[in-house]
């Protein structure tokens, strides 16, 4: 079970956290003057990576904070968290085992 | 004769412990310290099973967890227990174990297949005769169901308590053998916080099954396992846990585990204690050192009953004083095996040793000749007689290929094959953490090469592929005070080295499968009867990749995962297919590594404990008026009052048309309410529901609708303002949780810049909505509000008292009538409600729960989100254009509103129906298609979202008879356009209704009761 480092608790298990799915889609600031392609992009479509992908998470169990972390999908390593609205740490890709 | 196969002396039992127990009807003695399996051996018990798929008599085969033969069924009733496997059931007084897979004798079984009928039953057999005609299958499926089965469910309540529990530690060790014991010793002596597990009833592991001449740090190894424990037993933050097995390795380091706390002592024996914990443990450093398995040989007649591991006949001798054989030939490629024929030999034991290796040398051996113990060289066993026992073989020299047989056979009359066909390291837990396995040619096993980051383990000893006892204990020490260090204790240097005996080995001879004289059967797969010749069948039927022959055979796909048949199963592969077996790759483990019960891994969470239950203040009231109850989310909700012999129709109806006759009372306290309070709390409104918020006056209410930016209805609700930043939220009651994270969220990631408190108040006001007619007369009497519709119009609230109590009371409706929700701090809840049921007497006041609730709304047309809706549905396929504001700029799901398949015609809308026959209420999610006689392919043109009867409405006739009338609404395709047409609705039975397509508002369409 992964073991998640909660920015405002510290670390606790997966099963108190909600995943919030990519982070730093930003709702569009117009969104009458986009087209429908920019639209279903915003809604739809997401990056879905092989390997490191940043991603929303909410201690639901807990404090009910929203916050970010960095993951690499394929080894399920967790290589950062940080809060909303900051900066994402700088991870460099790099290889690793396949599960 | 009792016992006849006991020693006078020896072993770990305790002979002045005499225990008495049944196997399939008969009594036997054992005594303490035995297991099922050596008790049975003792009293010369030879055939303990029948096998899975041709009921061939089957023994006792190794001496742990890997047994893929002696599976009983233990105890009976409640307690009986399928599947168990008696090398791993420590022996109490009276238990009660029969064989499995047996009809009507395990000495004779009817269905038991003959040599030329397990030709008819070939490798993928199963998925063969599912390709014949259905109805043949119907046919074979009884058969096979009878014939090939598992052992039997117990049919009553499990009768025993379990417990699942979390901890913690620094480093975990697994396995107790002789590597596990000093890595927890050399971890423990950092001061980290340790955690030993081992499977067995005393930790020790193989060292439990040696004689006193094998010395660890100068005394005998059992001496030194007693030292060691004891030392560990003394350190405070060491934990032992005895009889439990790591089951499960995930993330993180995150390990399962099962503890039989209790099973030893047998049923009704454990008084406080549960049967089993199951032990979900979080380790920083895990160490593994969970052995070797040994690895069968694969020879002709290899399952007869009296062909046992070579390691698990010196068990048998050693730990539990047990000579399983008394004629007895080894079977090896190895030097270990010999071990056993020495000390079996020095036990009076006539024994012969069968090497298939030439000229073998070494210690080992030459102590075997100095004990006159004869061997034969490049020789494998070919042959073997004895059904029910072993009792004779034949032995022939092997040629240098490995595959010849050289010479004339020659039989050896014995009663016992012990054979090894080399070790398998123990690498199930180290896969199961996503770790990479390495084909080591030298050794001739898979070892362990890399275990992912998330899951920092070592592998030590055995599991590791260091197999010889210095080894073990030196890889231990230093893996043990390495991941101590990696958890933050001591210098990670380890303590001094532990002297132990060592015994040299001589490499083995590789032997996957032993060549024989036409067609006879050798497994590999014991437990799931798997044959070389199914293997070989499989390749020429197409299988190449493991998995799809692992599953065509059934290899390694019985309760044992092929603790003894995979290696020698990708051996035979590989040689069939040409290639090297690392070429042939290796099959995935999965947790978990033994059977675990479904009663450990829920532990407590059972009955009253397995979900919470929310109840209302007013729930003593519900329960001693009868009311009967239904599940909306965690909560209990009257779902209606039944009065004398009623069932639901007639209560219903009786009080749908007493709430528009006179005054209905529900408890509405269920909904959800979340307090919105901030400078920006209208701004953040406008944002999260449809219509306009900003001009709504304080004190008055308005209903909304939630939209994900998909465009489609997610919640509903009525929302008021109580000053100028202050509002009070209603949502549906299966709603609130997701409502409010989902306020949450947005406040959180999108507009942080809002200020915005959310704050759920569902469980601090009791709610108690009357309507009806004479609602407002059994108000007034009871507030010191004015409730002249003038001073407290329609959507609007008012604080006042209530019945002596501070009160809110919202003039809101869902029945379409004069309506007051009345809220009260939830610790009045109950005396608001006796309060009003004791006045309403005189009005006729009568009290409906949620059914009625559901037919009074649907008569008005209201919509239940999630039952009405489903998703995929925008206001404006419900009919309400009206709460989407043209005005504002923004809202979520606004945008979505354009898109093409949200804009287009023809979407499904909400209608009424009304059925033909009056009396006939339409099954909900039934579908609605366009002909009287329906043939597929068929396009459904929608389905009935809510359907009920009602003595309210009347139809198209104008009749409401005593009955009442059907009435339903549905989502039905361009429905808006279709107002007036006749439709059919398709039941399950086949029937066809017809029905007539109108607006969904099916009562007082103008409204005028409302504001009445
Ligand atoms: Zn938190």
């Amino acid at each position: 079970m992964l073991l998640i480092q909660c920015p405002f608790c510290g670390e606790r298990d997966l099963t108190e956290f909600s995943h919030g799915g990519e982070a730093h889609i930003t709702r569009p600031a117009n969104p009458d003057k986009i087209s429908d392609e920019e639209w279903g992009d915003y809604i739809f479509f997401r990056t879905n990576p092989k390997g490191i992908q940043y991603e929303r998470w909410i201690h639901s169990h807990g404090c009910r904070r929203w916050f970010n972390a960095v993951r690499d999908t394929v080894s399920d390593e967790f290589l950062g968290f940080y809060k909303s609205g900051e900066q994402p740490p700088k991870i460099k890709r790099r290889k690793v085992l396949r599960k | 004769m009792s016992q006849s196969r006991r020693l006078v002396k020896g072993g770990r039992i305790d002979r002045d412990k005499p225990l008495s127990f049944v196997f399939n009807g008969k009594t036997y003695q054992g005594y303490e310290g035995d297991t099922l399996a050596s008790a049975l051996i003792a009293n010369d018990v030879r055939v303990v099973a029948r096998s899975f798929k041709y009921h061939r008599p089957r023994g006792v085969f190794s001496a742990g967890s890997d047994e893929p033969n002696a599976i009983v069924q233990l105890e009976e009733g409640a307690a009986t227990q399928p599947d168990t496997l008696a090398t791993c059931i420590e022996l109490y007084d009276n238990l009660s174990a029969t064989s499995q897979n047996c009809w009507p004798s395990v000495e004779f079984d009817i269905n038991e297949i003959n040599s030329v009928f397990m030709r008819l039953m070939p490798a993928g057999f199963y998925y063969k005769t599912f390709m014949w005609p259905a109805k043949l299958w119907m046919w074979y499926e009884g058969i096979i169901r009878k014939a090939a089965g598992m052992g039997l469910a117990p049919k009553h309540p499990d009768p025993d308590r379990y417990e699942a529990i979390h901890t913690h530690c620094d480093v975990l060790v697994v396995g107790g053998g002789p590597a596990g014991l000093a890595a927890a010793l050399a971890a423990g002596r950092t001061g980290a916080r340790v955690i030993l597990a081992d499977a067995q009833c005393e930790p020790g592991g193989d060292l439990l099954a040696e004689t006193d001449e094998l010395e660890i740090a100068g005394e005998a190894a059992s001496n030194w396992v007693s030292k060691t424990l004891a030392e560990l037993r003394d350190m405070p933050e060491v934990r032992i846990l005895e009889r439990t097995t790591i089951t499960g390795y995930y993330d993180y380091n995150w390990l399962t585990a099962l503890q039989k706390v209790t099973d030893h002592m047998g049923p009704d024996k454990g008084g406080n204690l549960p049967r089993q914990r199951f032990i979900k443990i979080r380790a920083r450093q895990v160490v593994l050192a969970t052995g070797a398995i040994e690895r069968p040989l694969v020879f002709a007649e290899n399952d007869r009953p009296g062909v046992m591991m070579a390691s698990a006949v010196r068990t048998y001798i050693n730990r539990y004083g047990v000579l399983p054989g008394r004629s007895m030939v080894v079977f090896t490629n190895n030097d270990t095996a010999y071990q056993t024929a020495i000390d079996a030999v020095r036990l009076g034991a006539q024994v012969t040793v069968v090497d298939a290796r030439p000229a073998p040398q070494g210690d080992v051996v030459t102590r075997a000749e100095a004990l006159g113990i004869q061997i034969m060289d490049r020789s494998v066993i070919t042959n073997l007689h004895g059904r029910m026992g072993v009792k004779c073989v034949t032995v022939q020299h092997l040629g240098e290929d490995g595959t010849t047989l050289l010479g004339k056979p020659i039989p050896f009359s014995c009663d016992l094959v012990a054979m090894s066909g080399g070790w398998n390291p123990t690498v199930h837990l180290f896969s199961q953490s996503g770790g990479k396995l390495r084909w080591d040619d030298d050794k001739t096993m898979f070892v362990p090469l890399a275990g992912p980051a998330i899951n920092p383990s070592r592998s030590v000893g055995c599991c590791n592929g260091t197999m010889d006892l210095p080894g073990c204990l030196a890889e231990g020490l230093a893996a043990g005070s390495k991941a101590a260090k990696d958890a933050g204790f001591g210098t990670g240097r380890a303590p001094k080295a532990i002297k132990a005996t060592a015994r040299p080995e001589a490499p083995l001879r590789p032997l996957w499968e032993v060549s024989c004289h036409g067609h006879k059967s050798r497994f590999h797969d014991f437990q799931n009867d798997s044959k070389v010749s199914d293997l070989e069948l499989a390749s020429l039927e197409g299988m190449v990749s493991v998995e799809h022959t692992k599953r065509y055979t059934a290899t390694g796909m019985g309760t044992d995962q092929g603790k003894t048949s995979n290696v020698n199963a990708l051996a035979i592969m590989a040689r069939i297919q040409g290639r090297e077996i690392p070429a042939v790759g290796t099959t995935t483990f999965r947790p978990p590594y033994t059977p675990v019960s479904f009663g450990a891994i829920t532990g407590q969470d059972r009955r009253e404990l397995f979900e919470q239950v929310r109840t209302t203040a007013m729930q003593p009231w519900h329960v001693a008026n009868g009311a009967v109850f239904e599940d909306v989310g965690d909560w209990k909700r009257p779902r209606y009052f039944p009065q004398g012999s009623e069932d639901m129709h007639a209560a219903v109806l009786r009080e749908c048309k007493a709430t528009r006759d006179s005054v209905g009372i529900v408890d509405a306290s269920t909904l959800g309410k979340i307090d919105i309070q901030g400078p920006d709390a209208a701004k953040f409104l406008e944002m999260i529901y449809t219509n306009a918020w900003a001009k709504l006056g304080v004190g008055r209410c308005r209903y909304g609708v939630m939209l994900s930016e998909h465009g489609m209805i997610f919640d509903d609700g009525v929302t008021t303002r109580l000053s100028d930043n202050h509002y009070h939220m209603t949502t549906t009651t299966g709603g609130a949780a997701r409502v409010m994270g989902w306020l949450e969220e947005w406040l959180q990631t999108e507009w942080p810049e809002m200020e915005v408190y959310c704050t759920s108040v569902t469980e601090q006001w009791s709610v108690a909505s009357i309507s009806g007619p004479k609602a407002r007369d059994l108000l007034a009497g009871l507030t010191d509000i004015d409730l002249d519709p003038e001073a407290f119009p329609f959507m609007a609230v008012r604080e006042g008292s209530f019945a002596g109590v501070p009160a809110r009371i919202f003039r809101i409706s869902f029945t379409g009538e004069v309506a007051y929700e009345i809220n009260v701090p939830t610790c009045y809840g109950l005396h608001m409600w006796e309060t009003l049921m004791e006045h309403g007497k005189a009005h006729d006041i009568c009290v409906y729960g949620t059914e009625t609730l559901h037919v009074l709304r649907a008569e008005k047309g209201f919509i239940i989100v999630g039952q009405d809706t489903d998703g995929t549905c925008t206001p404006m396929d419900v009919g309400m254009d009206w709460i989407v504001s043209k005005k504002k700029a923004d809202f979520i799901g606004k945008r979505s509103f354009t898109r093409s398949d949200t804009a287009r015609e023809g979407r499904k809308q909400l209608v009424g129906l009304f059925t033909d026959d009056p009396s006939f209420v339409l099954p909900e999610g039934a579908h609605i298609v366009d002909t009287a006689t329906p043939k597929p392919p068929l396009r459904a043109l929608g389905h009935v979202t809510s359907s009920y009867m009602s003595p309210n409405v009347t139809g198209p006739d104008g009749v409401n008879g005593d009955k009442g009338r059907s009435i339903a609404m549905a989502l039905l395709q361009d429905g808006r356009n279709r107002m007036g047409d006749t439709l059919y609705v398709a039941l399950m039975d086949g029937r066809v209704k017809t029905v007539t397509v109108t607006d969904p508002v099916f009562f007082d369409k103008e409204g005028e009761r409302t504001h009445g």
